[in-house]
């Protein structure tokens, strides 16, 4: 059974039809971690979000404190929040931003005033024209409120915030691609060194760019001290997380669940939570954590919903999404649709992703469509080790930015957890699930 | 002579004004000129190109990046419907088959009529409604083919004007507010509270 004792800290409004309204969420505590910040010094905000331990819940896991920290020697010029979620089947900060919209704007703000900051710049994907127009509303709303603006409730704080619609770019969720985008250019992955936007970020000054989701832990955290949130989860996977759950079972959707206590089957199950698979149908697989991830087999199903803790059996709790196969599902249609996306989605700046992911796929196209060969399995992996040498986990880096690496995945996993699968499409000369 | 017309000129004025370069305005300035002509004509590319201070070569090379930026005319309503992970475990390539005899018009294209033009798209982030339909951007999260198939009929019919924009209508909500102070109160501002902190910290020590 799921432990679903603790509380609902980014969610606990999303049940109420009228959520994303400034009514709804002024009468339900909104902007009062926001008062509170305002009375506390910066550094001392800051310092509750770093006890908080709160790692970032864009899909890096990185501590948001310490990204925090980088630039509390030096000013930073810019804070960017990064609402381009597209990796597939996570559709989490979809949620966050439709339904409550300005529980981020708080968090934003609070974020604002720790790192000192007078200008934001909030990337929405553009496919969320609902959610833009909400998170424009409520930003309306807040200015109008006093919660945005010159002298921020009568203090000595000022912000702006600028709602940025993004245009259909999966790869524009990279931070450095964001940036770039956000610059009016391609949206092409900046070289590394140096590696984080707080040494050079917007126009080449210390920027911080933060998810979503980790904007709306804010409010809660500095309300209810950093030190209540760290209680909640265990190690280094603190409070409480959303998943994104989908695919082949009953209840698909958002759920926020304390990290580490729960475990897949937990999520996949539990009749609060994803209510187990579609009547008659057992598990074959899963995603951990977006298909950047490696998969795993039901063998796996008690591994705890931590970061680490996913990590270390070789895949990753990445972007918060799990995606449940069953008997039905074709893991060589599955791993080629992946692939399919991955092709499409390169941006083409590095050779082996660019050329590799359109290799990858054309040849999982072939053998899902009746033209494979036995020897496409061994081409498929050396293909694959020309993207991530190794074939390791984490996979090594031969491209700028992660979504290279992340190709093999799915192909190295559909082949080593069901290579008799492939050998029968070869056999039949087509699907069997056909 | 500009080529948007007075009011969106005069909101396109405003975005670039938001940010501290104008090449910044890029992508929302390219849906504001597929909002008046539906795609991103030649004209727009132009205005765009004035607006953010680049060249018509800039702009059409950035706007060829992004999937919602049309670069050709498209139909009045874009029906996407998407075909990854989530949404092929849920019978997203067959309704993608199933819209294309509908709609009367191949992947990629547009209906002879010129009402529609159907796209597989990638994952649209509402993976409990798959598979993932949209129009013109706004999710309609119909799933069968019977609904898709009524969903049409609504919209040759113009009973879905009201929540469905024609396509290149992104935000119908306008930005209003801002911060009223001049950038050199906001560097005081700024000033002040860093000598503050070094205050603090210099008698912590």
């Amino acid at each position: 059974m799921a432990t679903l004792e603790a509380p609902r800290i980014v969610t606990a409004r999303t049940g109420y039809d009228d959520s994303f309204t400034l009514a709804r969420f002024l009468a339900t505590g909104g902007y009062e971690g926001l008062r509170k910040a305002l009375t506390m010094f910066p550094e001392d905000v800051a310092l509750e979000v770093d006890e908080a331990s709160l790692l970032g819940r864009g899909g890096a896991g990185f501590p948001a404190g310490r990204k925090w920290s980088m630039l509390r020697k030096s000013p930073v010029s810019y804070l960017v929040v990064n609402g381009d979620e597209s990796e597939p089947a996570t559709f989490k900060d979809h949620l966050l931003l439709e339904r409550d919209p300005h529980q981020i704007i708080e968090g934003i703000i609070i974020s604002a005033y720790a790192l000192q900051v007078s200008q934001v710049f909030f990337y929405v994907r553009g496919e969320f024209a609902l959610g833009l127009e909400r998170v424009q509303q409520a930003v309306n709303d807040a200015y109008e409120h006093g919660a945005l603006g010159s002298k921020i409730f009568g203090s000595d704080f000022s912000l702006d915030i600028v709602v940025h619609p993004g245009a259909g770019a999966y790869i524009c969720g990279d931070e450095t691609a964001l940036l770039e985008s956000l610059e009016g250019k391609r949206g092409f992955p900046r070289i590394k060194p140096p590696f984080f936007p707080a040494v050079s970020g917007l126009y080449g000054e210390p920027t911080v760019v933060n998810n979503v989701e980790t904007m709306s832990n804010i409010p809660w955290i500095v309300l209810n001290g950093g030190e209540a949130f760290a209680a909640l989860g265990a190690g280094r996977s603190t409070g409480t997380r959303l998943f994104a759950l989908a695919g082949r079972v009953k209840n698909p959707g958002v759920f926020e669940v304390e990290m580490v206590k729960n475990t897949f089957r937990d999520l996949i199950y539990d009749p609060k939570l994803g209510g187990g698979l579609l009547d008659g149908h057992t598990i074959k697989a899963f995603v951990p954590g977006g298909v950047s991830a490696p998969w795993f087999g039901p063998e796996l199903l008690d591994t705890p919903l931590g970061q680490d803790e996913v990590g270390e059996k070789g895949s990753m709790l990445g972007s918060g999404s799990v995606i449940v196969f069953d008997e039905t599902t074709c893991v060589v249609r599955a791993a080629w649709r992946i692939t399919k996306f991955f092709a499409r989605e390169s941006c083409g700046e590095c050779t082996p992703c660019r050329e590799g992911s359109g290799w990858i796929e054309r040849v999982m196209y072939r053998m899902e469509h009746g033209g494979g060969r036995v020897e496409d399995l061994e081409l498929l992996l050396d293909l694959c080790d020309n993207i991530a040498p190794g074939l390791g986990w984490p996979p090594q880096q031969t491209t700028i930015c992660p979504l290279g690496p992340s190709i093999p995945s799915s192909v190295t996993r559909a082949i080593s957890m069901f290579r008799s699968e492939f050998i029968s499409h070869v056999q039949k000369g087509g699907c069997p699930f056909d | 002579m500009s080529h948007l017309r007075v009011e969106l000129r005069q909101r396109a004025e405003e975005l670039v004004a938001l940010y501290p370069r104008p090449r910044s305005a890029m992508l929302p300035l390219l849906h504001l000129a597929q909002e008046q002509d539906g795609y991103v004509s030649v004209e727009g590319i132009a205005e765009v190109a004035e607006l953010t201070g680049t060249t018509p070569a800039d702009v059409r090379g950035t706007a060829a990046f992004y999937d919602m930026l049309h670069l050709e005319p498209v139909g009045k309503y874009v029906v996407g419907i998407c075909t990854n992970i989530a949404c092929l475990l849920a019978g997203g390539l067959e309704l993608l088959d199933h819209a294309s005899s509908t709609l009367g018009c191949s992947v990629g294209s547009t209906s002879d009529n010129g009402l529609f033009t159907l796209e597989e798209t990638e994952c649209l982030a509402d993976c409990n409604f798959a598979p993932c339909v949209q129009v013109n951007h706004r999710f309609v999260r119909t799933t069968t083919p019977e609904t898709f198939d009524g969903l049409v009929g609504e919209l040759r019919e113009g009973r879905r004007d009201h929540d469905i924009p024609v396509h290149g209508t992104l935000l119908r909500v306008r930005r209003s507010g801002g911060l009223h102070a001049s950038k050199s109160e906001i560097a005081t501002e700024r000033e002040e509270a860093k000598a503050a902190r070094a205050k603090r910290e210099g008698e912590k020590k």
